[in-house]
């Protein structure tokens, strides 16, 4: 079991230095952070709404923001690999595909946490302007690590399918999409009454919107949870009939 | 210490190997050669468990690959043909990667990866980020990573591929200098690799194996072993011809060449006719009949003769059949 978990920490350490070892990792945290700022203090109207919280004018971004930069985060993760031949290389060491599969996706989850925790000022910002609901902040911030996990693990998933980056992009972005429309009003208030509950369940955002109200449920918790572990079983099996040719 | 019985892979309905049973043991060094595409990185790759067999086993050290896959890649050293490495790395910190994954920390991962810098020559560059490399580096640097635990079994696909002279021939005495005391599988193109390095050979065709022995074993499987070509000045070709097919165990002769006076001509062993016989009948038919030769020896036979008459037949009646 040490051994299991020190291989996983080796995989993760490589994988993670790799984002930083190259300007990509800081122009991805730029980039994430200015978009962060535009859409909270102008089309969030966060000076406008005049209540102290991050619920509406930050964290009602995030499923959209994340629709992008998880799959540029993750995209290479296997399909770079694959291209490298380094797949044949890593799976060859004396570790299972399951220890560099959860390696691999531990090390970009880490990496989007960061980006996230980066984010502080705002909250620092919202306690210099008011009291706000810390419980509510924390909720959020949870919920948000947790959806980019589960976009992240999608993604991952994606990658293994094609030697092709963009490819394993564009499949992520369809995949998250649909995640996130069947829970969006516009789309839900379309179908048949009895599909919405069913439809609406399997949803990233109505999952999501639960912790942006400061909602901690096991339920939203679990669905995460079993969304990640999903995604990362169908990579390995996907790995494995790769490998099985 | 590696055993294959009946390997067997199938892609789709083409059968890329069929029916290849080996085994080797410490201290040997096993060449495998092949046409391209006969199977031979598809074996070891099922050898190093990166690719599950259709049918058959595999055991490397009493472990199955497929059941003990762990325990198995732990006995072995690979390296990938083409030598993949990640290009955003240093030699050192790829090297530092590979040997954690190895189970080496702490110190024994510092000498293990000094060991192998040094092994494989790599100190000019051992700071350098793999992909700034020429590729005789990046080769060396993939070699390396397979040698870091200093394994029992090393699978070397092409180990050789795209150095320079200097580094082929450092290339293979590091191979045999390793070899004295591991079990070494290298598939190779070049035929004088084999018989510079290898205690055995197999040759694989179209999936199976069409031989398996030391090379100077493959060698008498050539037309030329046993031949003795002798070179004569002054005498007319058919009469050298003609004299050297009526030498006692001698089955046919044949000119090989004619520049300015002289004639290089061979004559063959009948079979049955034992090693030296020949050549003797030779010079002494060649001292009755008072030639002057400058030139007198027996062939060995020649590896590539051997592969293209092993391989190409069959290649032969299929471009004829279209």
């Amino acid at each position: 079991m040490s051994d299991a978990c020190q291989n996983i920490k080796t995989i993760a350490k490589r994988e993670l230095n790799g984002y930083f070892a190259s300007p990509v990792a800081y122009v991805f945290i730029v980039i994430w952070l200015l978009l962060n700022g535009f859409f909270t203090f102008s089309l969030g109207g966060f000076f406008e709404i005049g209540q102290a919280s991050l619920a509406m004018p930050f964290f009602r971004w995030h499923p959209w923001l994340y629709l992008f930069l998880v799959p540029a985060v993750g995209m290479r993760l296997w399909s770079e690999e694959r291209r490298m031949h380094t797949l044949e290389l890593l799976l060859t060491m004396p570790i299972t595909s399951w220890q560099a599969i959860i390696g691999k996706f531990l090390a970009s989850w880490l990496f989007l946490i960061i980006a996230l925790v980066l984010t502080f000022p705002v909250v620092l910002t919202v306690c210099y302007l008011g009291s706000p609901d810390m419980g509510e902040i924390i909720s959020g911030y949870v919920g948000s690590a947790l959806l980019a996990g589960g976009y992240l693990a999608v993604t991952s998933m994606t990658s293994a399918v094609t030697r092709n980056q963009v490819i394993s992009f564009i499949l992520s972005i369809v995949i998250c999409f649909f995640l996130l429309l069947s829970g969006f009003e516009p789309v839900t208030e379309l179908l048949p009454n009895s599909l919405v509950g069913i439809v609406t369940s399997l949803s990233s955002l109505t999952h999501f919107i639960a912790f942006q109200k400061g909602v901690l449920d096991s339920r939203d918790v679990i669905y995460f949870a079993s969304l990640i572990g999903f995604a990362l079983f169908m990579n390995g099996v996907i790995i494995r009939n790769l490998r099985a040719g | 210490m590696i055993k294959v019985e009946n390997l067997e892979k199938h892609f789709g309905t083409k059968k890329a190997v069929a029916g290849v049973t080996f085994s080797v043991e410490r201290g040997e060094i096993l060449g495998f050669l092949g046409p391209n595409g006969a199977g031979k990185s598809t074996t070891m790759r099922m050898i190093t468990g990166f690719i599950p067999p259709t049918a058959g086993r595999i055991t490397v050290g009493g472990h199955d690959i497929s059941e003990q896959p762990i325990e198995a890649k732990k006995l072995i050293g690979y390296l990938p043909e083409n030598a993949p490495s990640y290009a955003d790395m240093t030699v050192y910190g790829f090297l530092s990667f590979c040997a954690e994954l190895r189970g080496l920390h702490k110190d024994a991962r510092k000498k293990a990866v000094n060991r192998a810098v040094e092994m494989c020559f790599l100190e000019p560059v051992v700071h350098q980020s793999v992909d700034t490399l020429s590729k005789g580096y990046r080769h060396r640097t993939c070699l390396a990573q397979s040698i870091l635990h200093d394994p029992d079994v090393l699978v070397l696909d092409e180990p050789t591929d795209g150095l320079d002279p200097n580094q082929k021939h450092e290339a293979r005495q590091l191979i045999r200098r390793m070899g004295e005391k591991k079990v070494i599988i290298f598939s190779t193109h070049i035929l004088e690799e084999v018989e510079a390095v290898c205690s055995r050979a197999i040759i694989i065709d179209r999936g199976k194996i069409v031989a398996n022995g030391t090379p100077a074993e493959l060698k008498q499987r050539s037309e030329l072993a046993g031949a003795v070509s002798v070179r004569v000045i002054g005498v007319p070709a058919d009469v050298v011809k003609s004299r050297l097919s009526s030498v006692p165990g001698a089955r046919k002769a044949a000119i090989v060449r004619e520049d300015g006076g002289a004639v290089l001509a061979r004559a063959y062993p009948a079979e049955g006719s034992t090693n030296g016989n020949l050549a003797r009948g030779v010079a002494e038919a060649s001292v009755q009949a008072g030639w002057k030769f400058e030139e007198l020896h027996t062939e060995e036979g020649r590896l590539d003769e051997v592969f293209r008459s092993i391989t190409w037949s069959e290649t032969g009646k299929r471009e004829e059949r279209q």
